[in-house]
């Protein structure tokens, strides 16, 4: 009876200590869980010549990652000036199509709608140590973060670099410490967690913004994607984003739409991350005429739209609807949530968070379909828009079928109601996170975030604020399923099909004169009509004649 | 002047007609499902035996062109008014009435007027439109990337129309057969090749002496 009351007793502690393990780790909000790495990935195309831990300047008790940065410089000497020039250093990208300044530092986003000012937050997610407002060194190249990328342990993470408000604060609390000696020890080439570590997390949670970017690729089946397929091909993210000198291919900000020059000459190309750099501009094998066909629809259609046939796929459900508008509802004082939308893989997504409002989940979904060209257009934090126009494309992707350099993409679209600024028509910085009485995570009081927010970077606020119906646009270009999964032709060719919605070409099987279409049928009717009658005629005074 | 049984239609000119009859109804059926009318086979399939069905067909014409004009058949089809009224009042009044045909077919003159003038029309004109617009289609990708996307929308309703043309052109045709003495009479000559023919005294006596196994 006592052996019983005692596992009674310590199943109950076991139960109550999962409990509060699961109250400080938030799913939506998980960047690099322990769990997730417990088991590094293996790089297939490792060919290292140095085992970093027979270094003698890496033997020593690190105690702050700048002295790690320090100690990779001395022999990778010029990796830190080179890493400097990269966006995940930067933050910034300036667009010399457009001239539109953009990148994390900039923009305004439909999610927690800006990182500007809310670094000591989003910065995480920045490869450096330490930056947490305007003061940053950006020119000291051992503020590079070299591990978050390198670590082959599993074991590094980064944390918020100042303390928020503790209704969020709490999240990041009881996290084991790292062991930055075996961590330096044990560097190699990027595996997917390293960069999932915050791709995969983008827009706050796993799978949020992407949709075609979530942990579930970290240890992806072969149905998942093709590519990363671990017990496959297994490929880094590397093996398409090639390197060159610590900047690498395939940014969104700067899409190739259309490449025209496929593998290029003998050797390989360092230029670009398209499916084409590998695959050909003749990719599917010529023998059939189907596969002839389908090599013809290579220069209007990309290989993502049949080749990604839904999105969200791995179990992790990405967000689809974000309102603010109802964000700063509190009980008994205190923010809370609602977790209503249980994803493939059984975990509960909050469907309410006080900090941030209403959201909407899907999984295994059809993308949006459109004509883009690679350009992407901006509504910066100092667009002036027309709130009574309609909803606002927070980035639109420009291309027409009458432009031979675009072609139809997929696009995970993301919709949301977000705060602007309403005397002065645009988008607005919001303080967010902060240990002070304006961050609205901790007071829910837009007024005085979107008032700071907008004080603490000299930007002009009407001071009222109202809430604007938005789009965003993310093109798709991960979770390449296997070819049997490809789209079948009838998925876009056919009277209902995926690109319904999409007018100024003609797509067999789709578009047809209407009227022509009549008359051809009228047409075909009237000669059956006129042919039975005239053997019906035949066949009565054949009769006659017969009986006369 | 006398009626005799003698081979009209030789064998290449059957084969011609009943791979012709094959691959139209093939082009017909696939074409009127990638139009999206019916969607009996799946896309992939339909397209790939409609291109398939198009190029066999493409094939099959330069051969029966060159056959028109190397063995002179094309004269067959050269148009002529002499009777055509003649006919056309048959097959709407004459019909009718139990009136015989007026017209005799001729060792080089197998068509009556009317008959000779719709297969050139056919021959001159759907057919051409068809393989033409067909071919445009069918390069789109060739030249589809400097054109406007509304370009092949053109370039399709020139080819469904035509489709719908030929389609009904096969309804009269077949219907046709059934206006002699028997179904089976006017079917017989496309299988075996012989058919009733006025042979002037000189052409029944060069194919008895020497044609005597075309003649019956």
């Amino acid at each position: 009876m006592r052996s019983i009351v005692v596992a009674f007793l310590t199943a109950s502690l076991i139960m109550a200590a999962n409990v509060q393990a699961e109250q400080k780790t938030d799913v939506d909000m998980n960047f690099r869980l322990d769990k997730i790495v417990e088991q590094p990935t293996q790089r297939s195309d490792s060919n290292s010549t140095a085992d970093h831990s027979k270094f003698e300047d890496l033997k020593v008790e690190f105690t702050s990652g700048p002295e790690v940065t320090k100690a990779c410089l001395k022999c990778h000497t010029e990796a830190g000036h080179q890493f400097m020039k990269n966006i995940h250093w930067t933050w910034t990208y300036e667009n010399e199509k457009t001239g539109q300044l953009l990148g994390k530092k900039h923009l305004v986003n439909t999610f927690c709608t800006n990182s500007r000012g809310n670094e000591g937050m989003c910065a995480q997610c920045h490869a450096g140590y330490g930056w947490k407002d305007e003061s940053f060194d950006f020119s000291n190249q051992n503020n590079v973060d070299c591990v978050v990328c390198h670590d082959r342990t599993g074991t590094y993470y980064k944390a918020p670099s100042t303390t928020g408000n503790k209704a969020c604060s709490i999240m990041f609390e009881g996290k084991q410490s790292i062991d930055l000696t075996k961590v330096a020890q044990n560097v190699g080439l990027p595996a997917r967690e390293n960069c999932g570590g915050c791709h995969f997390y983008g827009g706050g949670g796993d799978g949020v913004k992407h949709g075609d970017l979530d942990s579930s690729l970290i240890h992806p089946d072969k149905k998942l994607d093709v590519h990363m397929d671990e017990a496959g091909l297994n490929f880094a993210c590397t093996q398409c984003h090639i390197t060159n000198k610590h900047v690498w291919t395939g940014s969104r900000y700067d899409v190739i739409a259309k490449d025209t020059e496929g593998t290029g000459k003998p050797g390989q190309r360092r230029d670009v991350a398209t499916c084409e750099s590998c695959h050909g501009l003749q990719p599917h094998p010529v023998n059939s005429l189907a596969n002839i066909k389908l090599n013809n629809h290579v220069d209007r259609v990309a290989c993502q739209t049949c080749h990604i046939p839904t999105i969200a796929r791995g179990g992790i459900a990405t967000k689809t609807d974000w309102d603010w508008r109802t964000a700063g509802k509190t009980k008994d004082g205190e923010g809370y949530k609602e977790h209503n939308y249980t994803q493939g893989n059984g975990v509960h997504r909050a469907t309410y968070k006080s900090i941030k409002g209403d959201f909407k989940y899907g999984e295994n979904l059809v993308p949006h379909y459109g004509w883009f060209d690679g350009q992407m257009i901006y509504t910066t934090i100092d667009t002036v828009f027309d709130p009574s126009s309609g909803p606002i494309k927070v980035n639109r992707y420009t291309g027409s079928a009458d432009d031979e350099n675009s072609r139809l993409w997929p696009f995970k679209q993301m919709h949301t109601f977000q705060p602007y600024d309403k005397g002065n028509n645009t988008l607005v910085y919001m303080h967010l996170w902060g240990d002070d009485e304006d961050a609205y995570w901790g007071n829910y009081d837009f007024g005085k975030a979107i008032k700071i927010g907008m004080e603490k970077n000299n930007l002009p606020y009407s001071g009222e604020y109202d809430f604007v119906e938005t789009y965003s646009y993310w093109p798709i270009t991960h979770m390449v399923a296997p070819k049997e999964d490809a789209l079948a032709c009838a998925e876009c060719h056919a009277k209902e099909g995926r690109l319904q919605g999409l007018q100024g070409f003609y797509l067999p099987g789709r578009d047809s004169f209407h009227w022509l279409d009549i008359i051809g049928l009228l047409a075909v009717g009237l000669m059956f009509f006129g042919v039975f009658w005239h053997g019906f005629i035949r066949f009565v005074t054949h009769k006659a004649r017969k009986q006369s | 002047m006398s009626l005799r049984r003698i081979m009209l239609f030789s064998r290449f000119e059957r084969f011609w007609h009943w791979t012709q009859v094959l691959l139209i109804m093939t082009l017909l059926f696939t074409g009127f499902g990638i139009h999206g009318f019916h969607d009996l086979l799946d896309f992939k399939t339909q397209v790939s035996l409609h291109t398939a069905g198009a190029l066999g067909l493409l094939v099959l014409w330069v051969f029966a062109i060159f056959w028109h004009l190397t063995t002179g058949t094309w004269r067959h089809y050269v148009p002529t008014t002499n009777g055509l009224l003649k006919v056309a009042r048959f097959y709407v009044y004459g019909i009718f009435k139990g009136e015989r045909h007026p017209y005799r077919k001729a060792y080089w003159r197998k068509h009556n007027p009317l008959q000779a003038l719709s297969y050139l029309a056919l021959k001159l004109i759907l057919f051409p439109a068809i393989w033409i617009s067909g071919l445009i289609y069918l390069f789109y990708p060739v030249w589809g990337g400097a054109a406007s996307g509304e370009t092949l929308l053109w370039v399709a309703m020139i080819h469904t129309a035509v489709a719908f043309a030929i389609l009904m052109f096969i309804i009269i045709h077949v219907y046709l057969l059934t206006t002699g003495e028997s179904f089976k009479d006017h079917v017989m000559p496309m299988i075996n090749g012989f058919d009733e023919v006025e042979l002037t005294k000189e052409e029944e006596a060069y194919l008895e002496k020497d044609e005597p196994q075309n003649i019956r």
